[in-house]
C-alpha cells in the first residue's frame, strides 16, 4: 500500500506540474495585459507597474520565478486587488466553495442512489417511471437555467427562500439544489441500471435462499456490488460540480473561489488565474485519488498494490 | 419411513410474451428422512423449477404455482406468504446452486456469508456464529478455516467455493437440502470429491437431500431413489437399483443408453432422436410420444396411468399397462 501511495503521489505532482506549465504559457499567450483597461493610466505608470510585477522579463524567466515561489506555497500578490495576496483570496473563498461543493456532492450521491435503488426495485412501476423522468430532466436542464427558474419561482414568487448570498442554511438550499440535480440524475440512472443487473445475479438468489429479509438482500448484497460503476463516475461528477460552482456562485452572489476565478481571467490577473487553477486542479486530482481508494474498499478483487506471495 | 416433505400434484407456469409456459405439470413425490432422491431429466424438463418452487424462489411474476401442494411439517409451502416462507428458507430447507463461481457474493467475506444465515434465523451472537461457521467449514473440508473465514470468494478455487456454498446451506442444520446440479460446473475429480462430501454430510447430519441433475453418473453415486422427469412430469420413479437395472419407460432406457461407456468395447452411444415437447402447448398424452419408437395411438391422446412395478417402482407408460395386449420386449 505504501509503495502505491508514494507512486501515486509522484504521479499527482507530475500531473499538477503539467497543468501549471500549460496554464502559465497559455495564459501569457492571451492578448491583453492586466493594465490596459478603461482607466487611462499614463505610460510611465504602466511601465513602472509592469516592472513591479516582473512582467517585463521574458516569459521563460517569469515561469522559473513562478515555479520557485509556488514550491514555497506562495502564489504571489493579486495584480488587480492591490494589497491582497492570492493566498488571502483562496483562504477566504475556499471554505465557502468547499461547503457548497461538499453539500452538493453529498446530496447528489445520497438522493441519486436512493432514487436509483427505488426505481430498480419497482422496475417498470410508477416509481420507476417517475424517478427516470426526474433523471432525464435533471440531465437535460443546465444548472444555470435551473438556478434562474428556482430563484424566480421559489425565491421571488413564493418568497420561501432568500434570493442570493451565503449566510444561513436557508441560503444554501437553492444553490445546492441547482447544482446537485444534474449529478443526482446521472447517479440515479447508473444506480438503477447496475442495480437491475446485480439483482439477476446468482448470489442474490443465494441470499434469498438463505431466508434473508428483502432489506438485507438489497442493501447488503446488491447495493455494494451495484455501486462500483457509480463510484467510477464520481471523479468526473466531482469535476462537474467544481466547474458548476463557478456559474452557480456567480448567479447566487456567493463569495466563493469561483468568483475570483472568473474575474481574474477577465482582468488578466495572472497570479490569481494561476493560483485558482492550481488550487482547483489539486483538489480534483485528490478527489480522483479518493475514488480509486474507494474502489479498492468496495471491491476486494481490485487490489491497489501487489500483495507479496500470491 | 417418515415422510419429511411431500410434493403433491405440483403445477408451475410462467407467463411470457409468447403465452403461458407450463413448466411443471403435476409433479408428485415424497422425500423420506435421511434419504437422497435424485430428480433426473434433460434441460427444460422442469426439474430446476420444481426445486425452486419448494423454496419459494420462483420469480413471481412471471412464475406462479398454479396448483398442488408442498407439505412440510404440516404446512403447505405453496400457499405460505413470503414472510412465513422466509423463516423456513435456509433454516429448515436450504439450497445449493449450480455454479459456485457466481453463487457467492464477490464483495463479502465468506465468513460473513456463512454467518449471516444463522444470525438471521437463530438470532445468535456473532462470536457464536463464528464458532459455528468454523465447525461447518471443518465439516465441508476447508483447511485452516480460521484464516479462510476472512477471505473473499475470489481467493478460492472452484471446488473450494462449492464446499463453501454447501457450508452456507448447512449452517442452520436444515432437515432438507436441495442441490440443483451441484457438480455440473466442476471438473470430474472435484465432482467425485463433492459427491463424497454429500454422502459424508448425510451420514453425520441425517439431512434429506433432493438432488437435481442430468448426470446419471452422479445419480449412481449418491442417490437412494430416482425420479425421472420429462416434459414437466415425472414419468418413472423407483429405487436406484430399479431404475438402473430394470428401467421400464422408453425414455429412461434412452437416457441410460446415451451414457458414454468405457467399460464395453465398441459400445455405441445411442442418442434419443428428436427434441423435447413444446411446453407452450404440451401434448395431451405422453410427452415423450413424438420421440418414442414404441409409440401407440393411445399414447398420443391420453396420458398414461400409473403402473406399479414394485413397491416403490412406478411408471407412467401405456406399454407397461396391464391392458396392453402383449408385453413389449423393448430394447434394453
Amino acid at each position: 500500500m505504501a509503495t502505491y501511495l508514494i507512486k501515486r503521489f509522484f504521479a499527482m505532482i507530475v500531473t499538477l506540474w503539467l497543468i501549471i506549465t500549460l496554464t502559465f504559457f497559455l495564459m501569457h499567450a492571451l492578448p491583453g495585459s492586466p493594465f490596459n483597461d478603461e482607466r487611462n493610466t499614463s505610460e510611465a505608470v504602466q511601465k513602472n507597474l509592469i516592472a513591479h510585477f516582473n512582467l517585463d522579463q521574458p516569459v521563460s524567466v517569469q515561469y522559473i520565478e513562478y515555479l520557485k515561489s509556488i514550491v514555497q506555497f506562495d502564489f504571489g500578490p493579486s495584480i488587480k486587488k492591490s494589497s491582497q495576496t492570492v493566498n488571502d483570496l483562496l483562504g477566504r473563498g475556499f471554505p465557502v466553495s468547499f461547503e457548497l461543493g461538499m453539500v452538493t456532492l453529498v446530496v447528489a450521491i445520497l438522493s441519486g442512489i436512493l432514487l436509483g435503488v427505488l426505481a430498480a426495485l419497482k422496475h417498470n412501476g410508477v416509481i420507476d417511471y417517475l424517478a427516470m423522468t426526474i433523471a432525464v430532466l435533471g440531465i437535460s436542464v443546465p444548472n444555470f437555467v435551473l438556478a434562474t427558474l428556482l430563484i424566480q419561482q421559489v425565491a421571488v414568487n413564493w418568497e420561501l427562500l432568500p434570493v442570493a448570498t451565503w449566510k444561513s442554511w436557508r441560503h444554501m438550499v437553492l444553490p445546492t439544489l441547482a447544482l446537485a440535480t444534474g449529478p443526482m440524475a446521472i447517479i440515479a440512472r447508473l444506480t438503477r441500471s447496475s442495480m437491475l443487473e446485480v439483482l439477476t445475479q446468482d448470489y442474490i438468489l443465494t441470499a434469498k435462499a438463505k431466508g434473508l429479509t428483502p432489506f438485507k438482500i438489497v442493501f447488503k448484497h446488491a447495493l455494494k456490488n451495484a455501486l462500483l460503476p457509480v463510484v467510477t463516475v464520481l471523479g468526473a461528477l466531482a469535476a462537474g460540480i467544481l466547474t458548476g460552482t463557478f456559474v452557480i456562485e456567480k448567479i447566487f452572489a456567493i463569495p466563493g473561489m469561483g468568483k475570483y476565478f472568473v474575474d481574474s481571467i477577465n482582468n488578466r490577473d495572472y497570479p490569481v488565474i494561476m493560483g485558482t487553477t492550481i488550487f482547483y486542479s489539486a483538489l480534483l486530482i485528490f478527489l480522483l485519488f479518493l475514488v480509486d481508494v474507494a474502489y479498492g474498499i468496495l471491491d476486494p478483487r481490485i487490489k491497489l498494490h501487489k500483495k507479496e506471495g500470491r | 419411513m417418515e415422510k419429511i416433505l411431500q410434493v403433491k400434484n405440483l403445477h408451475v407456469s410462467f407467463r411470457t410474451y409468447g403465452g403461458e409456459v407450463k413448466a411443471v405439470r403435476g409433479v408428485t413425490f415424497d422425500l423420506h428422512k435421511g434419504e437422497t432422491i435424485a430428480i433426473v431429466g434433460e434441460s427444460g424438463c422442469g426439474k430446476s423449477v420444481t426445486a425452486k418452487s419448494i423454496m419459494g424462489l420462483i420469480p413471481n411474476p412471471p412464475g406462479k404455482i398454479t396448483d398442488g401442494k408442498i407439505l412440510f411439517k404440516g404446512k403447505d409451502l405453496a400457499k405460505l406468504p413470503d414472510r412465513e416462507l422466509r423463516k423456513i428458507r435456509g433454516a429448515d430447507i436450504s439450497m445449493i446452486f449450480q455454479d459456485p463461481m457466481t453463487a457467492l457474493n464477490p464483495t463479502l467475506t465468506i465468513g460473513e456469508q456463512i454467518m449471516e444465515g444463522i444470525i438471521q434465523h437463530h438470532k445468535i451472537a456473532r462470536s457464536d456464529a463464528r464458532k459455528k461457521a468454523l465447525e461447518i467449514l471443518e465439516l465441508v473440508g476447508i483447511p485452516s478455516p480460521k484464516s479462510r473465514l476472512k477471505q473473499y470468494p475470489h481467493q478460492f478455487s472452484g471446488g473450494m467455493r462449492q464446499r463453501i456454498v454447501i457450508a452456507l446451506a448447512l449452517i442452520c442444520e436444515p432437515e432438507v437440502m436441495i442441490a440443483d446440479e451441484p457438480t455440473t460446473a466442476l471438473d470430474v475429480t472435484i465432482q467425485a470429491q463433492i459427491l463424497d462430501l454429500f454422502r459424508d454430510i448425510q451420514k453425520k447430519t441425517g439431512v434429506s437431500i433432493i438432488l437435481i441433475t442430468h448426470d446419471l453418473g452422479v445419480v449412481a453415486q449418491v442417490a437412494d431413489r430416482v425420479a425421472v422427469m420429462y416434459g414437466g412430469k415425472i414419468i418413472e420413479t423407483g429405487t436406484k437399483r430399479e431404475i438402473f437395472y430394470e428401467p421400464q419407460h422408453p425414455y429412461t432406457k434412452g437416457l441410460l443408453n446415451s451414457v458414454p461407456r468405457i467399460d464395453i468395447e465398441d459400445a455405441e452411444l445411442v442418442p434419443i432422436a428428436g427434441t423435447p415437447p413444446d411446453l407452450f402447448a404440451p401434448p395431451a398424452g405422453c410427452p415423450f410420444v413424438a420421440r418414442c419408437e414404441y409409440a401407440m395411438e393411445v399414447c398420443d391422446r391420453i396420458y398414461p396411468t400409473q403402473t406399479l412395478k414394485g413397491n416403490e417402482h412406478q411408471v407412467y407408460c401405456w406399454l407397461q399397462d396391464v391392458r396392453a395386449k402383449t408385453s413389449f420386449a423393448t430394447k434394453w
